[in-house]
């Protein structure tokens, strides 16, 4: 608890300080090629039929993802402390790239924990860590996926806490993580509302975004929180099937998601009726994981947000359907939004304007797309 | 007074230190636990940590990891560890404590676990990941059925948090002897002497140092200023490579009488 009371401090302080926030603010625009653009993707709207559809371009930041924007605030605050050792965890490994950039940014010693599975089906990933300067540790307990990545990354910072800083990838894992992911991911939901005011001139109807941990759609969302009128999903991976262990749909009616407790944080999670922390599966690394941030179980019980879950072959179209229609390849992760978007937007008025998170490009996806696409 | 109470009394009143080994219920599988149960008590053990296997076992090292793993296999549930520890009361004493992390406690009802600690014989419960201010209502379950609240403390615990930890705790406070997760390693830090100084300014309870102990030698070392010593993944890696064998119970007895000074053994 004590590494946790220090880490909460030290960012408490760096939030209200202007020269943390504008060194920040600076690296964000010109290291990571913030603001990113609202695009209207006229192609997609055509083919929905009803409302009008907008990509928040996060797949066009450096490393390719919205990690970055809280990779950069985090290691500004690592900094601050005086750690020289930063640990992560990562499950798409992008925000294992992003670390190792950020590291290699400041020349600082990286430590990327990954899950055996993630490194076989995010080979490239892998690669660019390594290229990077990072070290990449495989992780083989459990369903060696994000989930055992992160408790392996808490093993390591427990141990190493003196020196050692733990970047925290997701809006998840014990407080202050939770709340300062979020307030470093909020940038888009901000950039967001002032680029959809002066396109439309008025405030989008819907929000959708993936939902792995929480962290792209919680920087979407939290913005707008006080808008009444704006709606939002968040979009889950369904996955193969509604069975125990063939989706990450933790807010699924017979799911098996409820409110438990999972490495530090009390929120839905996918369990056994023993208590056991159930495996997961999604075409996406990044929305592999059987809980979620706990703001996310705490905006979905208040019924602000609305979850919903799209399967990996609704992903797996969308992802080829965007790529055709737009000319962009969205990570598979971001495919969940997109496709939730095409279900959605059809039954939408002409009038009516969506605004969807591409939290990422598709390039590390190429693999498992060609692999799903040729079987 | 509580059995853990009264086994720290009996122990100071005839001089010596205390003994606490600690095993995975349900590895290699619950009736052999069962009868490791009874021989670490016949062994001469203080009290008996019994840890019930989770699926992230984040506070533990990869020893304990891989036990939770192989007990997880057999499917149980908290009622079978507690129809089990039934079992072993009708032939012991000895004071047990269950080991766990938050959630399958939390899933069983903490109410319910509670009573059934009482019903069956549970004298206290360790929860890892649960901290004293998220506590309050499994802590007022747990005294309402006479139910010590075991908590750790670590070497980088702030003097405020000893100081809220001892107001809640009952039984002993359970020392980890230096940062990072359970395993065994070559030597115990001089951080767990100091430690072990810095809470007796706030609490009378008996102090069991852990985490990392492993042969005789280090238990008497801990033992010349702490309590108690804890034992954990030495036991749980020996059951590990007696997996197979004939008469693993009496094999994992005669182990842990080895671990013992001579002073302490019985």
């Amino acid at each position: 608890m004590a590494p946790l009371e220090e880490l909460t401090e030290s960012y408490l302080v760096a939030r209200d300080d202007s020269a943390f926030q504008s060194e920040l603010t600076a690296l964000l625009r010109n290291f990571a090629g913030r603001p990113t653009s609202l695009f209207f993707a006229e192609r997609l709207t055509q083919h929905a039929g009803g409302a009008k559809i907008y990509l928040k371009r996060e797949d066009l930041l450096h490393t390719g993802a919205h990690k970055i924007n809280n990779t950069l605030g985090q290691v500004l605050l690592a900094r601050r402390m005086n750690k020289q050792r930063i640990i992560a965890e990562t499950g798409a490994g992008q925000h294992g790239v992003a670390t190792a950039t950020v590291c290699a940014l400041f020349g600082l010693q990286c430590i990327v924990y990954m899950g055996a599975e993630d490194m076989r089906r995010q080979s490239l990933n892998v690669f660019r860590m390594q290229l990077l300067g990072a070290e990449v540790r495989e992780v083989k307990a459990g369903s060696q996926t994000l989930k055992d990545a992160i408790n392996e990354a808490l093993r390591d910072w427990v141990t190493n806490v003196a020196d050692t800083y733990y970047l925290l990838g997701s809006a998840l894992g014990p407080h202050p993580y939770p709340l300062m992911v979020r307030d470093f991911q909020s940038v888009i939901g901000q950039e967001a509302r002032e680029q959809i005011l002066k396109f439309e001139g008025r405030l989008p109807d819907l929000l959708i975004a993936c939902v792995g941990g929480g962290s792209n759609s919680i920087g979407l969302f939290h913005p707008f929180l006080n808008d009444e009128s704006v709606q939002m999903v968040g979009v889950e991976a369904g996955g193969k099937g509604s069975l125990l262990g063939e989706h990450a749909a933790r807010f699924n009616a017979g799911g098996g998601g409820r409110p438990g407790v999972l490495q530090g944080t009390m929120s839905y999670v996918l369990q056994d009726d023993h208590g056991q922390v159930a495996t997961t599966h999604s075409v996406s690394a990044g929305l592999d994981y059987p809980s979620i941030g706990p703001e996310h179980a705490f905006l979905h019980d208040a019924k602000r947000v609305t979850y919903d879950s799209v399967s990996d072959t609704e992903a797996l179209n969308a992802f080829q359907l965007l790529a055709q229609l737009e000319g962009i390849i969205p990570a598979l992760e971001s495919s969940h939004a997109v496709a939730h978007a095409l279900k959605v937007a059809g039954k939408m008025k002409s009038e009516d304007v969506v605004i969807v998170n591409l939290s990422g490009r598709g390039d590390k996806d190429v693999n498992t797309v060609r692999e799903y696409l040729e079987s | 007074m509580g059995r853990i109470t009264e086994a720290f009394e009996e122990l100071k009143t005839s001089g010596r230190k205390g003994f606490i080994p600690y095993v995975t219920a349900g590895d290699p599988d619950l009736t052999t636990t069962e009868a490791i149960l009874l021989e670490l008590a016949n062994a001469g053990a203080t009290v008996i940590e019994l840890g019930v296997p989770f699926s992230d076992p984040m506070a533990d090292g990869p020893v304990i990891q891989r036990a939770s793993e192989r007990a997880l296999k057999h499917q149980f549930g908290l009622d079978e560890i507690f129809k089990m520890v039934a079992r072993v009361r009708r032939q012991s004493s000895t004071p047990i404590i269950l080991f766990s992390y938050f959630n399958p406690l939390l899933q069983f009802g903490i109410e319910r676990v509670a009573k059934m600690s009482r019903e069956v014989g549970v004298d206290g419960v360790l929860v890892t990941d649960l901290t004293p201010e998220e506590a309050e209502s499994f802590y007022r379950a747990l005294r309402a059925n006479d139910l010590d609240m075991i908590f750790l403390v670590a070497p980088t615990s702030t003097d405020a948090r000893l100081e809220l930890i001892a107001k809640k705790a009952s039984g002993f406070i359970y020392a980890v002897s230096r940062a990072g997760v359970t395993g065994t390693r070559d030597s115990v830090s001089v951080e767990a002497e100091r430690l072990v100084s810095r809470v007796r300014n706030f609490s009378k309870l008996p102090i069991a140092v852990g985490f990392g102990i492993s042969n005789r030698e280090q238990v008497g070392d801990v033992q010349r200023y702490a309590d108690a010593v804890v034992v954990g993944s030495a036991i749980v890696h020996e059951i590990e490579r007696l997996a197979g064998e004939q008469d693993i119970p009496q094999k994992v007895g005669a182990f842990v009488r080895d671990l013992l000074p001579e002073a302490v053994q019985v």
